[in-house]
């Protein structure tokens, strides 16, 4: 039962990781039309950066805050290589793929290839439901959802989120109205940058990072994405968590190797369903 | 046409609507990569003014509007504007999946203030819809919502590109008189395409004609109406009034 209990508060943290980066995925194709798979770098970076910074004496918080700013600002950078052209949407989710292979290659320069980490939140475990809990598993819960909740308010209930909609709805459209459309873009990338760095330095302390650990990250959080159809940040939590609880079932009670091939599996399974319920949906709008 | 005499002509900085312009343009040439879209057009909108744009499909009609509002730029010619213009497009490009009042505030984004409440006198029927998505109403109300739209940018000039595309006549005609209505009593310019010559020669006492690139006709509508090129491409090769 406990050991139960202790998959799950796993897997939802993993599922906020996930959650953070699929709402990242969301937030940039709404408003680009680009599918980021750099995503997963936002991650690694930030977390290395907090390393460093709290490596340098820069006290725990102002560390952590800088590496989210930082992310932000290699999020702005991706987002004007990726936007600022003409590209079509093939070549640019080429170009983020591309970047996401240079960070990596920045990352294992810099930082080397042995996994990193550092200490969290600092605290007695906690009790809940008779496991032990990490106080830093909560901080990473906790963060997620203020910060996920903020977000979709903004997006869905303010004049700017508003504008960023309308970006991605109709671009001509939206120039004709004057919103700066490749602003609002480079915006959705800072934000995407900063939801990775953010992910990145909570997770940091829980499961080290390696310099490519940004594929698999940017892969799941794709998955979880794209249950809401890469538009919804709702069901892009919904899917994050679905994936990182089951990746941790699968890795307790069978076997780590297999996780993300399952959770792949079930992907599969959530975009056939959807599909088929769409396809029913559309015979009546 | 020549004017027989100076006095008659209008003083020095008054177009030919009678009124000091509020968009001239002159000698515009505009190019997707060779191709010579416009080719050297010039025309002018009186503060206060409608006037119509008609051309056949191809004309260059969509490529100018685009031009106007900076979406495409120029490579020679130039466009003095004296006010704000608000660009109603082609095909209504509303942002479906938004409500109605979504749609207006977002036309007010460079404005002073995102109230739609004129946009619904106006348009009452809108106000009714104002929860609705976009993309679900009819055409006509589409239209509407278009027009509102840019009208919430606050604009002295509105650009209409094809105003009756789709529509029903009943709907033409109703949005037509809240066109005038709108000119009549806030005095805003208007610069309406039409592909429907009819209509268009009818709403504005003024118009251009396009074609290839070219104005090839212009003038006071009654005039237009009565040149035989102008009925037989645009007219249906006769004329009802
Ligand atoms: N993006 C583009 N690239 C290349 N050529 C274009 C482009 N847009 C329009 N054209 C061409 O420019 C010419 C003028 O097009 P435009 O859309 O301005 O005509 P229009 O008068 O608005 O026609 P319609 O009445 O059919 O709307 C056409 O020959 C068209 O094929
Ligand atoms: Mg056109």
């Amino acid at each position: 039962m406990s050991t139960l209990a202790q998959y799950l508060i796993t897997g939802v943290s993993q599922g906020f990781l996930l959650a953070l980066l699929a709402t990242g995925f969301v937030i940039i194709y709404r408003v680009t039309k680009v599918v980021n798979f750099a995503q997963g770098a936002f991650v690694v970076l930030g977390g290395f950066i907090a390393y460093s910074l709290l490596g340098v004496g820069v006290p725990h918080g102002i560390s952590e805050l800088l590496a989210v700013l930082a992310s932000a600002a290699i999020g702005l950078v991706f987002g004007a290589v990726t936007i600022l052209g003409k590209m079509g949407p093939t070549a640019s989710l080429m170009t983020t793929i591309g970047l996401a292979i240079f960070s990596e290659a920045i990352a294992m320069l810099v930082w080397g290839t042995v996994p990193l980490t550092f200490s969290g939140l600092s605290g007695h475990d906690i009790e809940i439901g008779g496991v032990f809990v990490q106080p830093q598993y909560l901080l990473l819960i906790g963060v997620s959802i203020v910060v996920l909740a903020i977000l979709w308010l903004v997006l869905d209930r303010t004049y700017v989120g508003k504008a960023m909609t309308a970006c991605a709805s109709n671009p001509y459209a939206a120039r004709l109205s004057g919103i700066n459309v490749k602003a609002m873009g480079l915006l959705s990338f800072a934000i995407g940058g900063a939801l990775g760095g953010l992910g990145g330095v909570l997770v940091t302390p829980l499961f080290p990072l390696t310099y490519d650990s940004d594929v698999n990250l940017a892969i799941l959080g794709f998955a979880a994405a794209i249950v809401g159809g890469l538009t919804s940040p709702g069901l892009a939590l919904a899917g994050g968590l679905a994936f990182g609880v089951t990746e941790e079932l699968v890795a307790g009670y069978w076997s780590a190797a297999n996780q993300t091939a399952v959770a792949l599996g079930l992907m599969i399974l959530l975009l056939l369903w959807q599909s088929h319920r769409r396809q029913r949906v559309e015979q009546f709008v | 046409m020549v004017l027989p005499q100076v006095a008659s002509s209008p003083p020095a900085g008054v177009g030919p609507g009678g009124t000091s312009p509020i968009l001239s343009v002159d000698g515009l040439v505009v190019r997707y990569g060779a191709a010579v879209v416009l080719d050297g057009v010039s025309l002018e909108v009186g503060a206060g003014e409608m006037v119509a744009l008609i051309g056949p499909n191809g004309a260059g009609k969509t490529t100018l509007l685009n031009t106007l509002s900076g979406i495409l730029s120029a490579s020679s010619g130039t466009i003095v504007r004296r006010g704000r213009l608000a660009h109603v497009p082609e095909g209504r490009e509303l942002f479906p999946e938004l409500c109605v009042d979504d749609n207006l505030r977002l036309g007010a984004w460079r404005a002073a203030s995102r109230d739609p409440a004129e946009v619904y006198e106006l348009f009452p029927k809108l106000q009714s819809l104002a929860r609705r998505r976009a993309g679900n109403l009819s055409g006509g109300e589409q239209q509407m919502v278009a027009i509102g739209r840019a009208l919430m940018a606050k604009p002295e000039l509105l650009a209409i590109d094809e105003l009756s595309q789709g529509l029903a006549p009943t709907v033409v005609q109703e949005i037509s008189r809240y066109l005038v209505r709108l000119n009549v009593e806030t005095g805003l310019s208007v610069l309406l395409v039409e592909q429907n010559a009819r209509l268009a020669l009818e709403l504005c006492p003024r118009a251009y004609v396009l074609e290839t690139g070219r104005i090839v006709a212009d003038g006071p509508s009654g005039h237009l109406r009565e040149q035989p090129a102008v009925q037989r491409a645009y007219l249906g090769g006769h004329v009802t009034t």
